[in-house]
Parts: C-alpha cells; sequence; structure tokens
C-alpha cells in the first residue's frame, strides 16, 4: 500500500510539473510580449530594458526556473485588469468555487444514488425507465445551457429565485441544479450498471438464502460493493465537473473561479488565466490522486497491478 | 395429375408485412438515427439549399424577433400626465416615439394627426414585443440573423469540428497504441505514462491558455481537442492489441514470414477496430458539447461562425426579454448529443459488449 501511494504520489508531482512546463511554454509562444506591453513606437533600447525588467533576456531554462520559484512564494504577478496581484483575486474566489461544486456533488449523490439503486433493482420497470432517461439527458444537455432554461423558467417566468449573482440561499438553488444534472446522471448509470453486476454474483445469492431480508441484501451486500466502481471513473467526470462549473459559474455571474478565468479569457488578462489555470490543475490532480489512493484502500486488488 | 400449390405473395402493405417490417426496424435505433440525420448529417452537407436566410447577414429592421408562434406582446397605457420642457404641445409623434422606438400606436383614437398633441386620458398601445414572422420560423437574434439558418449552418461546424478532432486522435492513438501493445517493453512502458500524464492533466484549462495565447480558430479548437482524445484511444488500441497479440494467428503469420508492419496493419488493426468505433461514437456527443463549452466562453469558435454554443452565449445577456435566442441552438446540442449517446449505447451493444457503460 505505501509503495502504491509512493508511486502514485511521484506521477501526480511528475504531472504537476508538465502542467507548469505547458503552462510556461505556452506563454513563450505567444510572442514577444513586449509587443502587447509597449506601444508599437518603442525603441529597440526601451524593448531592452523592458526585457530585463520581466527577467526575458536570461535563457529560457533559467526563467523557468523563476517562474516555479516564484510559485512556490505565492507570487504568481499581477492582474492586467484589476491591477493587483492575481493571487489576492483569487483566494477572494476560490471559496465560492468550492461551495458550489461540493453543494452540487451533495445533492446529485443524494438524488443519483437512491435512483441508481432503484433502477437496477426493479430493472425495466417504470423507475428504471425514468431514471434512464434522466441519465441520457443529463448527460446530453450542456450544463451552461440547462442553467439558462432554469433561469429562464424560475427566475424571470415564476420569479422564484434571483437571476444570478451570489446572494441569500435561494441564488444557490439554480447553478446547484444545473451543476448538478451531470453528475446525477453519470453517478446514477455507474452506480447502476455495477449494481446490476454485483446483484448477478454468488455472495448475494449466498446472502439470500441465508434469508437476509432484502433491503439488508441490497444496501448492506450489494450497495457497499457496487460503491466502489463509480471511483474508477471520478477522474473522467471531474474533467467534466470542471468544465461545467467555469460555464454554470458564467451563465449565473457566480463569483468564483470559473466566472474569474471567462472574464479573463474576453480581455486576455493572460497573468490571471494562468494562475486560475494552475490552481485548477492543481486541485484537479490532488483530487485525482486522493481518489486513486482511496480506491486502491477499498479495492486491494488494485494495488498490485 | 398432381396438384399444384398456387402460392401468393402478400402485398408490401398487408397488416402482417407491415408488422413484421415494423419489428424489423424496431432492431435499429431509429429514432437516434433520424434525429441525427435530420439535425446533423443533411443540415451539415445541405445547408446552402436548406437554411431560408444567410447565417452572417442580419436586418437589423427585424432584430429580436420572436419564433413565429409567439405572438405580439402589447399593452395599453393611459397617459396621466405630460411633462414638457418646451412651451410647444406635446405630439401624438412624441409620445409613441417615447414610448418604445416609434412602436406604440394611440388606440383611441388610431390614425390620428401624428401632430395632434397628447391630451390626458388618451390611451396608447405599446407594443412590447412583436410578434413572430413567418419568414425567420425561429425568430431572430439580436443583429436580425435568422436563428433557424444559423442553427443549420451551425452543425456543420459541429460536424467539422467533432469528426475531424476525433479521426486525427483516434488514428494517432490507435497507431501508438498498437504499437506500444504490440513490441511492449519500454516503449509500452513509456506510453502508458504518457497516457497517465495526459489524463490527469485538465486540458480543457490549457485550452483556455492556449486560446488566451493564440487567439480562437478552428486549428487551436481542433488542436486543443486531439491533445484531450489521443490518449483514450490508445488506451482502449492497447489493451485490445495485447489481447490480439498473444492469439495463433498472428504467431502463425510470423512463422509465415509477415513483417511487424504487415501484422499489426492486416491482422491488429481489424480486429481493434469495432471497439475504436464504438469509442468514437460515444466520445461524438461528449465532444460536441466540449466544442460548444469552449465556443461558450469564448475560446472555441471565433464569432461570427454559427457555433451552436456560441449562439446560446449571444443569448445570454438577452435571456429575461429574448429566451429564443439560446433556447434553440441549446435544444440542437441536447438532441443531437442524444442521439449520438443512444447510438453509441447501441453500437457498443453490437459491435463490442465487453465495454462497460460510463
Amino acid at each position: 500500500m505505501q509503495r502504491y501511494i509512493l508511486i502514485r504520489g511521484i506521477w501526480a508531482i511528475v504531472a504537476l510539473w508538465a502542467v507548469s512546463v505547458l503552462v510556461f511554454g505556452l506563454a513563450r509562444i505567444t510572442g514577444d510580449p513586449t509587443n502587447t506591453l509597449l506601444s508599437f513606437e518603442a525603441t529597440d533600447e526601451q524593448r531592452e530594458i523592458m526585457k530585463a525588467y520581466w527577467g526575458l533576456d536570461k535563457p529560457l531554462p533559467e526563467q523557468y526556473a523563476v517562474f516555479v520559484g516564484n510559485i512556490f512564494r505565492g507570487d504568481l504577478g499581477d492582474s492586467f485588469k484589476w491591477r493587483q496581484p492575481v493571487t489576492d483575486l483569487v483566494s477572494d474566489r476560490f471559496p465560492n468555487t468550492i461551495i458550489l461544486a461540493a453543494l452540487a456533488i451533495a445533492v446529485a449523490s443524494v438524488i443519483a444514488i437512491p435512483m441508481g439503486v432503484l433502477s437496477a433493482v426493479r430493472r425495466d420497470s417504470i423507475f428504471d425507465t425514468v431514471g434512464k432517461s434522466i441519465a441520457l439527458v443529463g448527460q446530453s444537455a450542456p450544463p451552461f445551457w440547462v442553467g439558462l432554461v432554469l433561469m429562464w423558467i424560475f427566475a424571470v417566468q415564476l420569479d422564484l429565485v434571483p437571476t444570478s449573482g451570489k446572494g441569500g440561499v435561494t441564488s444557490y438553488i439554480l447553478p446547484t441544479l444545473a451543476l448538478g444534472l451531470f453528475w446525477v446522471a453519470a453517478l446514477m448509470r455507474l452506480i447502476r450498471s455495477a449494481m446490476l453486476d454485483v446483484l448477478d454474483s454468488e455472495y448475494v445469492k449466498l446472502a439470500r438464502i441465508k434469508g437476509l431480508a432484502e433491503w439488508r441484501v441490497i444496501w448492506k451486500h450489494v450497495l457497499r460493493n457496487a460503491a466502489v466502481a463509480p471511483l474508477t471513473y471520478f477522474g473522467i467526470i471531474l474533467g467534466s465537473l470542471l468544465v461545467g462549473s467555469v460555464t454554470v459559474e458564467t451563465v449565473f455571474a457566480w463569483p468564483g473561479l470559473g466566472y474569474l478565468v471567462f472574464e479573463a479569457v474576453i480581455i486576455r488578462d493572460y497573468p490571471l488565466v494562468q494562475a486560475v489555470v494552475l490552481i485548477f490543475s492543481v486541485l484537479f490532480i490532488v483530487v485525482n490522486l486522493i481518489v486513486d489512493i482511496l480506491y486502491a484502500y477499498l479495492d486491494p486488488r488494485i494495488r498490485y497491478q | 395429375m398432381a396438384e399444384s400449390l398456387v402460392l401468393r405473395e402478400r402485398p408490401w402493405y398487408s397488416l402482417p408485412k407491415l408488422k413484421q417490417y415494423f419489428s424489423e426496424i424496431r432492431r435499429y435505433p431509429v429514432i437516434p438515427i433520424t434525429v441525427i440525420l435530420l439535425l446533423l448529417v443533411v443540415p451539415a452537407i445541405g445547408a446552402n439549399w436548406i437554411a431560408p436566410h444567410d447565417p452572417y447577414d442580419g436586418d437589423l429592421n427585424t432584430r429580436l424577433l420572436p419564433p413565429v408562434w409567439v405572438g405580439e406582446d402589447t399593452n395599453i397605457r393611459t397617459v396621466v400626465d405630460r411633462i414638457t420642457d418646451r412651451n410647444n404641445q406635446f405630439t401624438l409623434g412624441e409620445a409613441t416615439r417615447q414610448i418604445q422606438g416609434g412602436k406604440a400606436t394611440l388606440v383611441s383614437t388610431a390614425g390620428e394627426d401624428p401632430e395632434r398633441a397628447v391630451a390626458l386620458g388618451d390611451q396608447l398601445l405599446e407594443v412590447k414585443q412583436e410578434g413572430g414572422q413567418g419568414k425567420h420560423l425561429l425568430g431572430t437574434d439580436k443583429v436580425g440573423r435568422d436563428i433557424l439558418s444559423r442553427i443549420i449552418y451551425g452543425s456543420r461546424i459541429s460536424v467539422i469540428v467533432a469528426g475531424i478532432a476525433i479521426f486525427i486522435s483516434g488514428a494517432i492513438g490507435a497507431s501508438l497504441g498498437i504499437v506500444a501493445g504490440y513490441f511492449g517493453g519500454w516503449v509500452d512502458s513509456l506510453l502508458m505514462r504518457l497516457v497517465d500524464i495526459s489524463l490527469s492533466i485538465p486540458i480543457i484549462l490549457m485550452a483556455l491558455v492556449l486560446v488566451t495565447a493564440l487567439g480562437a480558430s478552428y486549428q487551436t479548437i481542433v488542436i486543443v481537442l486531439v491533445i484531450f482524445l489521443w490518449a483514450q484511444y490508445a488506451r482502449q488500441a492497447r489493451g485490445e492489441t495485447l489481447t490480439v497479440r498473444v492469439q495463433d494467428f498472428i504467431a502463425r503469420s510470423k512463422v509465415a514470414g509477415a513483417s511487424d508492419v504487415r501484422i499489426m496493419l492486416k491482422h491488429v488493426f481489424p480486429n481493434v477496430f469495432n471497439s475504436l468505433v464504438v469509442l468514437a461514437t460515444l466520445q461524438v456527443g461528449f465532444v460536441i458539447i466540449l466544442e460548444a463549452s469552449l465556443s461558450f466562453l469564448g475560446a472555441g469558435i471565433p464569432r461570427p461562425n454559427p457555433a451552436w454554443g456560441l449562439m446560446v452565449s449571444d443569448g445570454r445577456e438577452l435571456i429575461i426579454s429574448s429566451w429564443w435566442v439560446s433556447l434553440f441552438p441549446g435544444l440542437a446540442i441536447l438532441l443531437v448529443v442524444m442521439g449520438m449517446n443512444l447510438m453509441g449505447d447501441w453500437l457498443r451493444d453490437k459491435l463490442d459488449p465487453k465495454q462497460r457503460q460510463i
């Protein structure tokens, strides 16, 4: 187990390094930054001064070392638009993103798990049909559009909740639903198919022969074993959730990192985009690492692959 | 004399025959295929002939028209006060202009001289929203472009972007995966590590950086999608190759003197192909949503192209007054992706039943 964690940890660090190289590299292929920072009338001498000021006259490996060093010191540069350190902007918005994503995952899990179980247990019944249809729509609808449709129905037509922004409790409802629908669909399908596999197994038959109550068989024996399967796909789902939270935050003008990065992309605020992407990537890699370790802990077979 | 049987074929329109056809058709995913044909394939090929209007050319006189079935929304307002800062009289013409771009008319005294002074108690008909017009079935956007035409042209963008991206990443992923699986050893470990890393980086965020750096264009979005997608094909192809490699017919063709390249092309690839097709079909919907999301964020297809994601984004600020601008393009995405997902499920059951549902 320790060896497994160590190996996964090393690969996570390699991935983090790859992200930093990518972000650094992309920043350098955009061409000479003095073109955008200075007016086109600037003399060569002025350009040289500017380059020296930003450290762009040094060789690339040295620039990269400085870049990484700055990251470790928590210095990600200043935003072009807001004229303040990117880290300040990001730390203001970060909690809002986490709250929204956590809420969406929590609400969606509460809906998806019973639905998936019911779908599998009562296979081909009306529950199953309804469940599968919801899953199909949830997987096929772009979250930003779901957000707009929900906004139009519940905020514009019925006037029950505010259209956008972060305010009272009611302002959380629509973004949570828009973001959660995809999660409901993915989780439900995974739970359903994993349950169907487990329901077929010998130990479930044994539990039934033993005379255990059906609900006990389902919840204690089947679901516990089936619940591991969705973890395998967590990485893929997390990626989609990330895209979803950027677009949904944009739709609802939710003051999170997603909306921030949208604003930054529009006005080409390069340091800001770079910082938010770095933070999201670290989050993504760390969560994936935790899931991998959790998975290996729950299913010992994985450790020896 | 031998008796002869006279057999008569039932005509095709007879009830038993129709039932038979119906049950045969039922075995194919009819609804998804119809949806995909109607919304994706036919419009993509025939946009020039089908689309009623030009997708780029708007008429500002008919901006923000609702869909054809939405009636005019009017409101009768009574004049209760007149505020003029001039000495001259406040005329009907001025009153109507004040209400909404000259679209209000006097109800009680319709057809009157616009120079007549407005009196207290006059009733004015305010047009809050114009009714839909037959020539714009799904309405128009804020620069007066026909939404239906833009959706039709937009399907071409979806098909081209998703098609090219999936084809390139499938080709790259499959060749790398087959080579790695076939030779094994360090080639294999190297590739698998590369796949692991690429799957653990949120490539889609890299897309945002790339687009901020290079600007939005067709090339950028295809490159981003390929970087994002190739790893899954490589993993799939490699896994399948590992099981094919150890089979007898591979050993026999080696004995027969076939080169490695020939074995990979003629014997491994055909065996891996089905599962790659299934993966590709299942991914089309996902790729369309991804492209739409990036376009929605301004990091995908550049304006003024009629990409569906961009069209939804156009209607974002207009959702309070003009819901149709975002609703219909989004509905097109939903239906097409749903069709592709159903199609993919069906193909998987048909061609590659081992694969697990995601």
